[in-house]
């Protein structure tokens, strides 16, 4: 009797799809795009770490956050701290404390850093916010947003207040960006098929029936928030260096609602849906950025007036929602069985966040 | 003394105006489970309803300069209009959808009706004089408190009486209670579902309406993102009074205005600009203490 395939080997081709397609993407726009065209992409692999990490968590706990890109600005802040060099900071930035000023490491180093750090902050208020369920552990979450924007945008000594702190060396191109969001994708994978992952997807499926099984559900949730964090702070590290400059209104809600869409139209249950989303609004918004700026019909340049492009996103977005309610991917997973899309779930399971009915 | 009376009323009618959101964002949450994240952008939208398109820094003021007693319905009437329309257009289409998927909807519906009214108006915020006498002080107690205080506070107030006859005692009131308590038993029992969340929509939108009056008036200002902090405070209010209940979101509403005026005048200088954060820390801590909410009705208990 053969044995039954691993995990490992019936969904490795996930990541793999989704990591390969990206690099294809980065070799086309590093070979034939513009510069601004290439500094789209890195934004666009830049958004995809984030809508990722914000996977980990709302993917597989079922519970919606509003406050993962907070973390996004304490990885973009611990960053600027640390690459800025030091006769800057000691101008704009004389509250921090003297081993930071005084420090300045390169990217390779303070990426990961800023990652442990949103990670490590992550797990301290993650083990007071995950105790909560459903919507309140939302609000919550929301909270946590509010208080670290204020924080961020008012600790002037420190932080540099409502201004931009700059001086971050830029050094972003598309293949450190493609590092990036495969590294995203890998982690994301691991996690989703450990067994925290698996047992969060079981309250996340029948939370009753989960703990019943001995699942600590409150555990469970906290490595998905720590995981998610890491990723998200390592992509607001990225995100610092893409532009040089951090100003904590970069991290509020616009970004907040903008990432949520992005999993939301993509599939919110599925690493494949997350990573698709992102494309699809990247290239939505690409593309009507384009067309504000005109396309020529016979020597006439036709252009859409400006604000156009917003507009059509968002009626782009409630449309999608409208026929595919779970998402451009349905939450399934590509792969290559059934090609492209392999059925993972028998039908949506919502359970977690029927805690809202 | 006199301070004291100016915090109190400092904290009334910040209070009322995220009553009146809280409000609005909990008869539609009651009825149909949608968090409205769109209602701040009807707040935007009814103020700017009373200016003329244009994007000169000038604003020409329109409707505006009607006598208050038809501003105000007609204003109530676009709040309405535009809410209803979001409901047969977009909401309809998401009954059965997941609360996330119809959330981030409405917030896509939000975006769109802000960058509309950016098309039209600009960014710039414009300055829009209504009612410039209700700015003066009146004195209450030996304090001078600004009149349009008092007023909002006396129009929130009415309007909570109001809604709370209009609830108790009147046969469409019963059934919107009955909706937001079980909907599939209220409509098996016959009520009109479309009716009762139709009517839902049309005071929330009432609502807005009254909250983009009461801000411009208090502003002079006419701003795209004026509704949103209201909004946000106004949906942590429906969630900490616990979700479903309508006196629940109301007191919340008072409560969160309280604290926020309390920390202001509190905190040590230093700490002031990181009143927001006591706020939001604030709200974490209740949450902790009553994951259910302050006031969850019985039938928010989950059941296994």
């Amino acid at each position: 009797m053969s044995q039954r395939p691993s995990v490992i080997r019936q969904t490795i081709i996930t990541p793999i799809v989704l990591i390969v397609a990206l690099l294809i993407m980065a070799a086309l726009s590093y070979q034939f795009g513009s510069r601004a065209f290439n500094r789209t992409v890195v934004e666009m692999f830049i958004n995809i770490m984030v809508v990722v990490g914000l996977y980990v968590f709302v993917g597989n706990s079922g519970l919606l956050s509003f406050g993962h890109i907070s973390f996004m600005c304490l990885g973009a802040y611990m960053t600027a701290w640390l690459t800025i060099p030091p006769v800057m900071k000691s101008i704009t930035l004389k509250g921090l404390p003297a081993w930071l000023l005084h420090a300045q490491l390169p990217m390779w180093v303070a990426t990961p850093i800023s990652g442990l750090f949103a990670a490590l902050f992550a797990l301290i208020v993650g083990r007071v916010i995950m105790r909560l369920s459903g919507i309140a552990a939302s609000i919550a979450t929301f909270g946590l947003l509010g208080v670290i924007n204020n924080v961020y945008s008012n600790w002037d000594s420190v932080t540099g207040g409502q201004g931009s702190i700059v001086g971050i060396p830029p050094t972003m191109n598309v293949w450190t960006a493609w590092i990036g969001g495969a590294v995203a994708i890998a982690i994301a994978y691991l996690y989703s098929i450990s067994r925290s992952g698996l047992a969060l997807r079981a309250t996340r499926d029948e939370a009753v029936a989960a703990s019943a099984s001995g699942i600590d559900i409150v555990r469970e949730r906290l490595i998905a928030f720590v995981v998610s964090a890491f990723i998200i702070g390592l992509a607001g590290a990225l995100y610092a260096h893409f532009l040089s400059i951090v100003n904590p209104g970069a991290f509020y809600l616009r970004t907040t609602f903008i990432t949520l869409s992005m999993l939301v139209v993509g599939g919110m249950y599925s690493l494949s849906g997350a990573v698709s989303g992102v494309v699809a609004i990247s290239v939505l918004i690409e593309l009507f950025r384009d067309l504000e700026k005109g396309i020529s019909l016979g020597g006439h340049t036709v252009g859409l007036p400006n604000g156009v492009q917003e507009i059509a996103i968002g009626i782009i977005t409630i449309v999608i929602l409208m026929y595919l309610p779970t998402g451009l991917t349905r939450n399934r997973e590509f792969s290559w069985r059934r090609w492209p899309l392999q059925r993972r779930l028998t039908r949506p399971v919502q359970t977690a966040l029927k805690e809202l009915h | 003394m006199r301070e004291l009376l100016q915090i109190i009323f400092d904290a009334l009618s910040l209070g009322s105006l995220y009553a009146l959101g809280a409000l609005g964002i909990a008869l539609i949450f009651g009825v149909m489970r949608l968090v409205n994240f769109a209602h701040g952008d009807f707040i935007a939208f009814c103020v700017f309803a009373m200016l003329w398109p244009s994007i000169d820094a000038a604003a020409i003021v329109f409707a505006g300069q009607l006598p208050f007693y038809l501003l105000i319905p007609l204003l109530l009437l676009i709040g309405a209009a535009l809410s209803i329309l979001s409901e047969v257009v977009v909401f309809r289409r998401f009954r059965n959808a997941n609360p996330a998927t119809m959330m981030i909807a409405s917030f896509a519906l939000g975006f769109v009706i802000r960058h509309v009214l950016l098309m039209l108006f600009s960014s710039r915020p414009k300055s829009i004089t209504l009612w410039p006498s209700l700015g003066l002080p009146v004195e209450v107690f030996g304090a001078h408190i600004p009149m349009l205080q008092v007023v909002t506070i006396i129009i929130t107030l009415a309007v909570l009486v109001i809604l709370v006859l209009f609830l108790k005692r009147t046969r469409y009131g019963l059934e919107m209670r009955a909706a937001a308590d079980n909907f599939t038993m209220a409509r098996m029992l016959g009520v009109r579902a479309n009716g009762v969340i139709l009517l839902a929509f049309a005071i929330s939108g009432m609502l807005a309406a009254a909250i983009g009056l009461i801000l411009a008036t208090n502003s002079g200002t006419a701003d795209i993102g004026m509704g949103a902090n209201v909004m946000l405070i106004a949906f942590i209010a429906t969630v900490i009074g616990g979700l479903g209940s309508i006196p629940g979101a109301v007191a919340a509403g008072f409560l969160i205005g309280a604290a926020s005026v309390v920390f202001q005048a509190t905190l040590p200088h230093d700490a002031r600009v990181f009143r927001d954060a006591f706020v939001y820390g604030a709200v974490i801590v209740v949450l902790l203490v009553r994951p259910q909410g302050l006031f969850a009705p019985k039938s928010a208990k989950q059941r296994v």
